[in-house]
């Protein structure tokens, strides 16, 4: 009995030494995607706040949710998530509620930025970058300046088997969505069916599903026309002055990455600093001139000069424009339904 | 007293294996019998719900495909590992090392980067296509890269090696007077190998066929970089369902399928191998 309750006690106390080392690792621990903020960013902070904070990584929305689920929270002080996703943390109870009065630069954001769909009044999330999905193309390869999301869809003969798509779900889908002019958020199933049935014959045309090297095969020429976020598509751009970007008539949908601070966050502080931290124009501005995403801070994007917006003319879409464009919501329940629908596309033949 | 001295020396093994193996896929296990909730997570409450999702036409579906790729991917494997390992244990015994040693030279690199390679080597501006239009080939080549074939190259090339060391070691330790009986009893080359090498070699070959089957139906990375992610593989689909579409259970329930098919193939095989070595003759 004794012996048993000393391993017992061993054993916990092992258990509680390496939480705690983790725990105590970070003083406020900031998790966003990789790359999508100034490399230096987090020592600067450190070193003007005091502070002892630290990076972590997720590759998608979907793996650091899993984990913020999973833990309720806890281990995580600031987290990068699009809209959707930070509804999500909200409706789940995780997101803190934000006292503005800790954000003093929150008036750097355009007014517009404060009347976002999913959270109007900046409620429990930060807008970091927005912008739109549609169509990057080699202007100098295909024979019609695409403007349709049909002409993706629907390739011609010439393009076929050099377009790709984005495979994660919610673009995926608003594409065929945003074809047929329903609503990026619908949820009927029929009108799924649809969009569904339009995305299986897509398939059959394109050289690949890619989120990530779309614009790479833009400019090797491997792709003459692929489904992208704008801010990706300045990627290439970059590369090559023959890449172009539009908006399809039908639209796009404006995506918000959003940053959060979460309830469970022990050091409530340091967190509203860090956001502070980033909405200060200079560090803002520094993810626009060199991520090349628009942030929706207005003082930072009226530093970027003529020039920069004359080679990356989607940078100059304004906040107005972007606001006409329906956001990504989150959709409960039929999130089940949006799965299954690319489940089928991707087992399609 | 029996000799306690395995079991001291197995039990770190059996202790790492239990804790980081066995407790884990329990809890997979237990998993697949509860519910998703709505944002994802886990709702406790029991339900058979995944279990029977896993055999919904679409789902059932996807396993089939990806059992097929798997199939094809181990039946070239085998054809062409065993060829290989023939060969090898062919040669002179002083160059049966240097053989081997570059059969199994490109485990030596990163499977991403070997995956990786076949994308430079296959893609429209590739390599392969700019040797047919040095060569002189105007036309347009027909898709190599993101298609199913593609898929199956790359498992082929990825796990041949282990086909290649699964069948030397049974064909370098054949005796070759037997083979020489047999042609002193006058069978063909051919009814030899059929008749004797072949039958002797068996455990190799379906050590070979399990371990590339095994691998390539549950392989996910393959398929998304050789497929363009247009065929799901099961493996694929379960990435899915813990990383995109967060339905854990839904998750479990497949990976379960999944194991459960892997289990019961390694079993297969494992009879078949000492069936085969039980009429095996003694060496003397």
């Amino acid at each position: 009995m004794n012996r048993k309750n000393a391993i017992r006690r061993t054993m916990l106390g092992a258990g509680l030494a390496c939480c705690a080392s983790a725990l105590m690792a970070g003083e406020l621990v900031v998790s966003n995607w990789d790359g999508y903020m100034a490399p230096d960013a987090i020592d600067s902070f450190n070193a003007t706040s005091g502070h002892a904070a630290e990076l972590v990584l997720h590759g998608t929305n979907e793996e650091i949710m899993g984990k913020l689920i999973a833990s309720k929270g806890k281990g995580y002080d600031v987290v990068f998530v699009s809209s959707p996703f930070a509804e999500v943390l909200h409706n789940l109870g995780l997101a803190e509620d934000l006292d503005h009065a800790k954000i003093p630069n929150i008036s750097n954001l355009y007014a517009q930025a404060t009347e976002l769909e999913h959270d109007p009044g900046n409620a429990f999330s930060v807008p970091y970058a927005w912008g739109t999905t549609g169509l990057c193309y080699r202007s100098d390869l295909v024979s019609d300046t695409p403007d349709s999301w049909m002409d993706l869809l629907t390739p011609s003969e010439d393009l076929s088997g050099k377009t790709t798509m984005l495979a994660t779900d919610r673009w995926l889908l608003a594409a065929g969505q945003l074809a047929k002019g329903y609503s990026v958020n619908e949820t009927d199933p029929d009108k799924l069916a649809e969009v569904r049935d339009l995305l299986i014959d897509a398939k059959g045309t394109l050289l690949a599903y890619d989120d990530t090297t779309f614009y790479a095969k833009l400019v090797s020429g491997e792709a003459e026309l692929v489904h992208a976020w704008d801010g990706w598509c300045n990627y290439g751009i970059a590369e090559n002055a023959d890449i172009k970007y539009v908006i399809p008539e039908e639209g796009s949908d404006l995506w918000v990455d959003t940053m959060v601070i979460l309830k469970s966050s022990e050091n409530k502080d340091a967190a509203y600093e860090f956001v502070n931290f980033i909405l200060d124009p200079a560090n803002h501005g520094w993810a626009a001139e060199n991520i090349l995403y628009k942030v929706p801070n207005e003082t930072a994007m009226s530093g970027l000069s003529e020039d920069f917006i004359a080679q990356f003319p989607n940078m100059g879409i304004g906040p107005d424009e972007l606001l006409g464009y329906e956001q990504l919501r989150d959709v409960g329940e039929a999130q089940r339904d949006y799965s299954r629908t690319v489940s089928e596309i991707k087992a399609a033949n | 007293m029996t000799d306690r001295k395995p079991l001291y020396l197995m039990s770190p093994a059996l202790a790492w294996l239990t804790a980081f193996m066995v407790v884990p896929c329990l809890l997979i296990l237990a998993l697949a019998f509860f519910r998703r909730g709505i944002y994802g997570g886990i709702e406790y409450t029991f339900t058979l719900e995944n279990i029977a999702l896993v055999f919904d036409p679409l789902y059932a579906g996807v396993f089939l495909k990806s059992a097929g790729i798997a199939g094809l991917s181990a039946l070239i494997a085998v054809i062409v590992g065993y060829a290989s390992a023939y060969a090898i244990a062919a040669a002179p015994a002083r160059r049966q090392p240097v053989l081997l040693f570059f059969a199994v030279l490109p485990f030596w690199s990163n499977y991403l980067v070997r995956t990786y390679a076949w994308i430079v080597l296959l893609n429209r501006e590739g390599l392969i296509a700019s040797m047919a239009h040095w060569l002189g080939y105007d036309g347009e080549l027909p898709k190599l890269l993101y298609t199913e074939s593609a898929v199956v190259v790359g498992l082929v090339y990825n796990y041949l090696p282990f086909v290649i060391l699964a069948c030397y070691a049974p064909l370098s330790r054949l005796n070759p007077e037997i083979a020489e009986a047999s042609r002193d009893l006058g069978g063909s080359g051919w009814t030899t190998f059929r008749r004797v090498t072949l039958p002797m070699t068996f455990p190799g070959v379906a050590t070979g066929f399990v371990f590339v089957f095994v691998l390539s139906i549950g392989n996910f990375v393959t398929p998304a970089l050789l497929g363009g992610g247009q065929f799901q593989m099961i493996g694929n689909l379960v990435y899915a369902q813990f990383l995109t579409a967060n339905d854990w259970p839904f998750g479990a329930a497949l990976s379960m399928f999944l194991i459960a098919i892997m289990m019961g193939l390694l079993t297969l095989q494992t009879f078949a191998t000492e069936r085969a070595s039980g009429t095996r003759p003694e060496a003397t």
